[in-house]
């Protein structure tokens, strides 16, 4: 015999019963309440992600904790709540390594969800690189320490048949980390470890040769979003004028695999609109070594790796009015940055003194008055520059370069589908 | 083996004390004690391994024959850490973190050890070593070398008592007669009891000032039993060593205050959750409870009760700040990892065990010991007419007296600063760091509720202390102390350091400090406990009274699209690399 009652949501009145979850419910109703740690069946809920956070009668608070009860009013959609929000993924991003093209979870990741439903381009906070192992010691599973973003469900939910955990937290602070406990691990059946794996809402859990998701297009968080109405990212700023001048572009890759510039080429027909409309001064597209004029837009393709690609970068910001950040890479570091969590020398001596192919003491490491060199990690563009804008996504989809551009050039308005807002 | 079986935990709830017993025989936890404790519970290894990695002071490797734990508290750091620290590494070879190559001493540094008044201190195998400087530290590991005991040769705590409200004010620090209160509660029913507890308005010292009367009321009210009566002996907040000095000089009065709160709930049962830092006070705690059973004051038909029975016990942390926060106090009791739990329920309903808990803190049974000796109306003639009572401070830092202060609700910032003789104040660390940062303009404002609220640490710093270096270990501390268990408090303070950090090596902008205001709010907003959210409330407020300082600590002119970036620091590995 549950209570009829009735709760407000965004002034928007709900019946529903009493004491149930208010994430649920609002679900049930069409109403997005973002949530990663949330799982229907752990009772009481973990409430560790904090992604939920809404205002909850006046007072913010994790919506997934909270039950209904008559009169309850809730507040999910205010500017201020949708920006601590997003600013929690970003920490999660921050704080774990998260090198999504590389990630077998890619597309079926609840984290990376998160990040498309909230339009996180980029993270406000530094990333940290902290230095984290991966686990291969289990039997069946590897561990992906960088992944972890310690929602908890693996410790309260995998148990053995004799109910013993094969998870739990250790350390504490931001040295906490998942452990698994081998012996209990090797006890559970196939279908065990894979409900473990399917638990996890990131990479850091994964069953050895069952890891790898379903091709592009066909994973859960590929094409469309949860919500009612998808979600649209609007250019937040339009610095171009509608005079019909021809403009100029300038274009880069520095510590990128020039992925990005495959991409900016896929605009297909596009482009050729686009050279009408636009010169292209330096820019490897053209093989122009030196730029000739101030230019309008510089888009910027991988981060900062070496004292060349700080000069460049310095040099685009100055005869750039707008500077783009295009792809992962110049955004955060992307895919380079994974040397960010060891040593440089560490990197060196591995890649140029004690790899396979090297004899000893016949390489030596290259260095000379002609040759940059080495920073102690990629650093991200913003880290060095102020950056305007930043597309998503390893490499970002053409179309969504192809929007951009054209928005800042003429400031026309543009939203970006959910289908083209990517990481990976 | 033989004896080993004996350490091994029959109940989850002694999980700490065998932990305890095997790093005490071994001077470290073994993997074959992690076995044995896995196996006598029916837990997985994982899960043993992550109670004992939440505490800091277990230990999986050898932590010396002598384990030295340096406080790096910001008192600490003021009063001269820093050389404390070389002399340390210098006289035992170790560095700090390790053992030296003999695998004699062990250097750690830990988080406030309840002795800023005579810092910088030390434990050395958990007796204290105070008032440290080079040669003391010298002579001290002479002495340890040559095969001396640290039991024998550690420092007699003085209690630095300086000052009690006139005669007929103080309530803490007046003559004490064991039992003198508890002979009085044959009078009283428990309804009665708590009608005279709140009464005297007695709400909790620690900081939140939840009524004891209505808590005890709450738990009284629970059908579910046993019930139990926890008493929350881990004072952590940096800066804060009242609760030492009380249960130093007054262990009985702690002791009764527990007892009148079991007879009013109805519990039979009562725990001192004690941090480690604090063993040393232990024997004089075993000692009362002793002296507590053979005067009848514990044990069966207490004070002469008839059907009312009575038992204490003490349960030891293991070095975690959290714990203070009373539901991670509560796992911490029951053998688990001192992660504070979610708002589901109060302790009073469901708490120790999940059963209906009375958690207060040392100073709050003190209170309630001496409203039922000396009643109400007594309690209501001290401090200030809206907020009756007195509170003990623990003042340390720039000041010439130093020490433990019971002073009375109202007394203003100014007052105090008089009394413990501070010449030079620039500015004060109420509540510790997660309470409020006070500048010279405010030392009219009265310490109370609903002015300056205080869980008794204050910190006074004078002008040549740095705001930075304050805050940048404030934060440190945040770091190694939260839980790790929701999002913004874990990573938050993690990436306040890091800009923390750049704002020290001079590549600051003043944008920065507006992300330190947005990104202290979010946490604040969203953090699931009240470390995360009170972590950095004294930044944002540092911020807001001291401009002009953050201000010099950004140069303006360098403001454009190019930031600051230090290539010659980046690139440094480099060289050496290829040099
Ligand atoms: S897909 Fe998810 S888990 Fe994998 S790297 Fe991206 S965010 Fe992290
Ligand atoms: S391993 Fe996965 S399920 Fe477990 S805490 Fe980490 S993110 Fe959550
Ligand atoms: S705020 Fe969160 S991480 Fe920090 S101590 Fe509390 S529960 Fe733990
Ligand atoms: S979903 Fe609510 S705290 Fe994680």
């Amino acid at each position: 015999m549950t209570k009829k009652i009735t709760i407000t949501i965004d002034g928007q009145k709900i019946e529903t019963e009493e004491g149930r979850n208010l994430v649920t419910v609002a679900q049930e109703k069409g109403i997005f309440i973002p949530s990663l740690c949330y799982y229907e069946h752990i009772d009481p809920p973990l409430g560790t992600c904090r992604v939920c956070t809404c205002n909850i009668n006046g007072r913010p608070g994790p919506a997934c904790m909270a039950k209904t009860a008559e009169g309850m009013e809730v507040e999910v959609y205010k500017p201020e709540l949708e920006n601590t929000r997003k600013a929690i993924v970003e920490m999660m991003f921050s704080e774990g390594n998260h090198f999504c093209p590389a990630c077998e979870k890619s597309g079926n990741c609840d984290l990376q969800h998160m990040g498309y439903e909230m339009g996180v381009a980029h993270s406000r906070f530094p990333h940290l690189f902290k230095d984290r192992l991966i686990d291969f010691n289990p039997k069946r599973m590897v561990i992906e320490h960088n992944r972890c973003v310690k929602c908890r469900r693996c410790v309260e939910e995998v148990l053995t048949d004799d109910k013993k955990q094969v998870f739990s937290f250790q350390n504490r602070g931001n040295e906490t980390v998942v452990g698994i406990d081998y012996v209990q691990e090797a006890k559970l059946s196939e279908a065990q470890a894979l409900a473990a794996m399917n638990i996890c809402p990131t990479g850091a859990i994964l069953v050895r040769g069952k890891s790898m998701a379903k091709p592009f297009g066909d994973r859960r968080f590929d094409m469309t979003s949860v919500r009612k109405e998808e979600p649209k990212i609007f250019a937040q700023m339009t610095k171009g004028n509608d005079s019909f001048e021809k403009k100029t572009i300038a274009t880069i890759s520095l510590a990128g695999c020039f992925g990005c510039h495959m991409s900016m080429l896929d605009i297909d027909l596009g482009l050729l609109d686009l050279i009408e409309l636009v010169d292209f001064d330096k820019s490897p597209l053209n093989d122009i070594k030196e730029f000739s004029k101030n230019c309008d837009i510089g888009l910027i393709e991988g981060g900062c790796c070496n004292s060349e690609n700080i000069e460049v970068l310095r040099e685009f910001r100055k005869k750039c009015d707008l500077l783009v950040t295009v792809g992962e890479c110049a955004i955060w570091g992307g895919l380079p940055a994974m040397r960010n969590t060891i040593p440089l020398g560490e990197c060196l001596e591995e890649a140029y003194l004690n790899c396979l192919t090297c004899e000893t003491g016949e390489y030596i490491i290259p260095h000379g008055e002609e040759l940059p060199k080495i920073l102690d990690k990629v650093y991200a563009c913003n880290e060095i520059v102020e950056i305007d804008y930043h597309i998503p996504g390893c490499p970002p989809t053409a179309n969504h370069i192809w929007k951009a551009v054209k928005n800042l050039l003429w400031g026309e308005q543009f939203s970006i589908l959910y289908s083209e807002f990517k990481y990976d | 083996m033989g004896t080993e079986n004996n350490l091994q935990p029959k109940k989850r709830t002694e999980l700490l004390n065998c932990l305890w017993a095997f790093q005490n025989q071994h001077g470290y936890i073994r993997d074959e004690d992690v076995a044995a404790c896995s196996q006598a519970l029916g837990m997985s290894q994982v899960e043993i391994e992550g109670v004992l990695s939440f505490y800091h002071f277990f230990h999986r490797q050898p932590a010396g024959q002598f384990t030295i734990y340096l406080n790096n508290s910001i008192i600490s750091e003021c009063k001269g850490f820093e050389r404390v620290k070389e002399a340390f590494e210098k006289e035992t070879g170790a560095t700090f973190g390790g053992l030296d190559p003999s695998r004699q001493f062990g250097l750690f540094e830990t988080a406030c050890i309840g002795l800023s008044d005579q810092e910088p201190a030390c434990l050395i195998n958990f007796y204290p070593f105070t008032n440290l400087n080079t040669l003391k530290v010298k002579s001290i590991i002479a002495q340890l070398k040559q095969g001396a005991d640290p039991a024998d040769i550690c420092d007699e705590v003085p209690d630095n008592l300086r000052h009690v409200p006139q005669a007929d004010k103080a309530i803490y620090f007046r003559p004490y007669h064991p039992g003198a209160a508890l002979q009085k509660l044959k009078d009283f029913s428990p309804e009665s009891l708590i009608e005279e507890i709140t009464r005297s308005k007695i709400s909790g010292m620690g900081g939140a000032f939840y009524p004891t009367g209505k808590k005890w009321e709450l738990c009284r009210q629970q059908p579910a039993s046993p019930k139990y009566i926890a008493c929350n002996a881990d004072e952590g907040e940096p800066g804060t060593f009242k609760d030492r000095v009380i249960m130093n000089a007054l262990p009985g009065l702690m002791l009764e205050g527990m007892i009148i709160a079991g007879y009013a709930v109805g519990s039979a049962h009562g725990i001192i959750y004690l941090r480690a830092e604090y063993t040393w006070l232990k024997p004089k705690l075993d000692m009362a409870i002793d002296q507590f059973y053979r005067m009848n004051l514990l044990g069966k038909n207490v004070a002469g009760i008839n059907g009312f029975d009575f038992d204490i016990h003490i349960q030891l942390g293991a070095g975690s700040y959290v714990c203070g926060q009373e539901t991670a106090m509560l796992n911490s009791m029951e053998g688990k990892r001192g992660e504070p739990r979610t708002r589901q329920f109060f302790p009073t309903e469901k708490g120790y065990l999940g059963l209906p808990t009375v958690v207060n803190n040392v100073e709050t049974f003190c209170a309630a010991a001496r409203a039922l000796e000396l009643g109400a109306d007594y309690f209501l003639n001290t401090g200030h007419p809206d907020f009756p009572g007195t509170k003990v401070l623990s003042i340390s830092g720039d000041c010439r007296l130093p020490g433990i202060y019971e002073i009375e609700w109202g007394t203003s910032v100014k007052e105090v600063l008089e009394l413990c003789q501070a010449d030079d104040p620039h500015f004060i660390q109420l509540s510790g760091p997660s309470g409020e940062c006070i500048s010279m303009k405010e030392i009219d404002r009265k310490i109370m509720k609903g002015d300056l609220p205080c869980g008794g640490s204050f910190m006074i710093f004078n002008k040549h202390r740095d705001l930075l270096d304050i805050m940048m270990n404030f934060t440190e501390f945040f770091k190694s102390e939260s839980c790790g268990v929701c999002t913004p408090c874990r990573a938050g303070n993690f990436i306040v350091q890091r800009k923390l950090e750049k704002i020290a090596k001079g590549l600051a902008y003043t944008t920065d400090f507006d992300d330190l205001r947005e990104w202290g709010k979010i946490m604040r907003m969203t953090s699931r406990c009240g470390l995360g959210k009170a972590a950095t409330q004294s930044l944002l407020m540092a911020l807001d009274k001291f401009p002009d300082y953050f201000n010099s600590k950004v140069d303006n002119q360098k403001e454009g699209l190019n930031k600051e970036f230090d290539l010659d620091r980046a690139v440094a590995e480099y060289e050496r690399f290829t040099n």
